[in-house]
């Protein structure tokens, strides 16, 4: 599963003296769902534009199955791109706009009509051949623009927050069908988005950038479980970050208490970051707790109670599905699984990456 | 609702100055013409005026008139693309002062543009004068059609480029991505996408070029050295020298319904276009 189809090989890009992307390497592998995921003007979609030929990179390589196509045209690359917008073209109906590129390829008459009704079978829209794209709705046109990309067979298809603008529960809707889609064409699909949830649901690999800088690269489970630094642990999911002090492996001391982790090879006394999910968190009785401290508010979010609790200086959020009565004391419990201790930054654009939140 | 149609009926007054303008400026007048061609010079009913245009004469001068209009409408709209092109790739501040150099012929005098060109033109002027220096011998454009041509196009470029520019300022980048995306290069991005639509614009452009290159009659008289007669200056004299408005009045309802015919054609186009996708 190591078969590297695309590859971005130390890729700068900077516009008007803004550093957008820093020596970026980024290696994409055959048939995987990667997803590009940060903040917005992380780099990610100017990423998605270098590999798609719309942005020239400042310097670097894009290399396409070993073949450098840094200076390529857009025409000329096989892959096509799902946009944000849907950007179909208004004069044409459904059925003319995804016949737009095998036309261009001189494909048959029949070729052409087969793929038209396997491709909006495939996005759920057949039957809607000779609408106009200002007749469908949002949703509906994403679907045709993702049929439209679909037909000509690329190998790697580019998508650029393809559900950015859908409301939440269609969202989701098609978050299931890229997926199903995905498993149906069995091709390269390069997602980029600013939604983690959507990144997690998602992703075989997830990127998560930041200020053009890639910050971690791994699975859904190994970032949302192992975050290696303070970024993307805030990033994705929520999480109590606090500073501790490692005290001796698989111990840390925070907020004067030392409590059992799993974590070694820092040094002794060393300043880390600690992350904590707030679903990792139980509320205990005051007296059993690492940690003692006041419920200052209980909010109800449907699956579960979003309890904060200050100790100390500092507010805990936990998610319980129980709730606590507010002003009572109480106290914190953790298991050692499930504290993440990272190295403070040190270097200067990891610093950047703090200043962000 | 019912509240809303109030206020529609009551806004409607707001139009009252300009309405009064219209009928006192253009209706009363346009029945007076109407009423002035269908009147014969001694008196009494007749259509021989409105038909007097089948005269070989006046057939001569309706050909050239249509000529000068159809040859000036398509050169405005050879020199209007390429330019739209250029400019949409400008950045805004770019555009804004190519618009401002392109329109700014515009706030000078229509008579002095054209009295410039003349000066421009004539045997001893400005052209021949380059021409004689740079060793290129001499060209006689003075009076000539091709005089006329040049200055109906300097006059109405303007009125073709700017809805095409609207038009084709209007398409979303995304939109010409996504073609090249697809496979396209830039020729074929302008033909099945920025072409098809800038359509609505070119069809105001049409409209906004032919018939006023068709009807004019300054220009002519200017750069023409008054010996080529488009259908307007027909019609000039017949009311200034030959003092029969009769007849003038007639041949101008003649070139009015030609103008309606062929605008009834270019609009019935927009509407289709709309409908079906050119491709």
């Amino acid at each position: 599963m190591n078969d590297v189809i695309l590859q971005l090989d130390s890729v700068s890009k900077s516009f008007e003296g803004k550093v957008i992307l820093n020596s970026l390497d980024l290696e994409i592998r055959r048939n995987e769902f990667i997803t590009l995921l940060g903040p917005s003007g992380c780099g990610k979609t100017t990423t998605l534009r270098i590999i798609g030929g719309f942005e020239k990179p400042d310097e670097g390589r894009v290399l396409f199955e070993g073949t450098d196509i840094t200076g390529f045209p857009p025409d000329k690359r096989n892959v096509n791109t799902v946009f944000q917008k849907y950007s179909l073209f208004p004069h044409m109906s459904v059925e003319e706009n995804i016949a737009f590129g095998l036309k261009l390829k001189k494909k048959s008459g029949q070729y052409i009509k087969d793929k038209i009704g396997y491709a909006l079978k495939l996005v759920n829209m057949d039957g809607y051949e000779s609408r106009k794209p200002d007749s469908l709705s949002g949703g509906q046109q994403q679907r045709v623009a993702i049929a439209r990309a679909i037909v000509n067979e690329p190998k790697v298809l580019l998508l650029d927050e393809p559900l950015g603008a859908l409301d939440l529960k269609l969202r989701h809707e098609m978050q299931r069908e890229l997926i199903k889609i995905k498993k149906e064409v069995g091709i390269t699909f390069i997602y980029v988005t600013h939604d983690q949830e959507e990144a997690l649901t998602m992703s075989d690999r997830i990127v998560v950038m930041n200020k053009g800088l890639v910050q971690q690269m791994g699975t859904s489970k190994s970032i949302y479980d192992e975050p290696q630094n303070a970024f993307v642990a805030d990033f994705i999911g929520d999480s109590n970050i606090i500073d501790g002090i490692m005290k001796a492996d698989r111990l840390v001391q925070i907020q004067g208490v030392p409590i059992p982790c799993v974590d070694t090879g820092f040094g002794k006394d060393e300043l880390v970051d600690v992350v904590i999910r707030p679903e990792d968190l139980e509320i205990t009785a005051p007296e059993t707790g690492y940690l003692t401290g006041r419920v200052i508010s209980v909010i109800f979010k449907g699956a579960y109670y979003e309890i904060k609790v200050r100790a100390g200086a500092y507010d805990w959020s936990i998610q319980d599905v129980n709730p606590a009565p507010v002003g009572s004391m109480v106290g914190l419990s953790i298991l050692p699984d499930n504290i993440q201790i990272m190295h403070k930054p040190h270097s200067e654009d990891a610093q950047a990456v703090r200043e962000e939140e | 609702m019912i509240n809303r149609l109030k206020s529609v009926n009551k806004r409607i007054w707001l139009s009252g100055p300009y309405a009064v303008w219209v009928f006192g400026f253009t209706v009363i007048p346009l029945c007076m013409i109407i009423r002035a061609a269908l009147t014969a010079r001694e008196g009494g009913f007749t259509t021989g005026n409105i038909v007097a245009i089948f005269d070989p004469i006046h057939l001569k001068a309706m050909l050239f008139s249509l000529e000068i209009a159809a040859g000036c409408t398509v050169l405005c709209i050879l020199l209007s693309y390429p330019l739209v092109l250029a400019m949409r790739q400008l950045n805004m501040g770019k555009k804004g002062f190519m618009m401002f150099v392109l329109i700014l012929p515009m706030w000078m005098n229509f008579i002095l543009r054209i009295l410039a060109w003349q000066m421009i033109l004539s045997n001893n002027g400005i052209l021949n004068f380059l021409l004689r220096s740079a060793g290129l011998g001499e060209l006689s454009v003075a009076n000539t059609g091709a005089a006329i041509m040049i200055g109906v196009v300097y006059d109405y470029l303007p009125y073709m480029m700017l809805p095409i520019f609207n038009a084709v300022a209007e398409i979303n980048e995304d939109l010409i991505e996504a073609a090249r995306d697809l496979g396209a290069n830039g020729f074929t991005v302008f033909c099945k996408v920025i072409f098809p639509l800038s359509i609505p614009g070119l069809l105001s452009g049409i409209v906004m070029v032919f018939v006023p290159s068709m009807t004019s009659f300054v220009i002519s008289d200017i750069l023409g050295g008054g010996k080529l007669q488009l259908i307007g200056n027909v019609i000039e004299q017949e009311f200034t020298k030959s003092m029969n408005q009769n007849l003038g009045s007639g041949l101008s309802v003649s070139l009015m319904i030609f103008v309606l015919i062929s605008m009834a054609f270019t609009m019935k186009n927009d509407r289709e276009g709309k409908r079906s996708a050119i491709w």
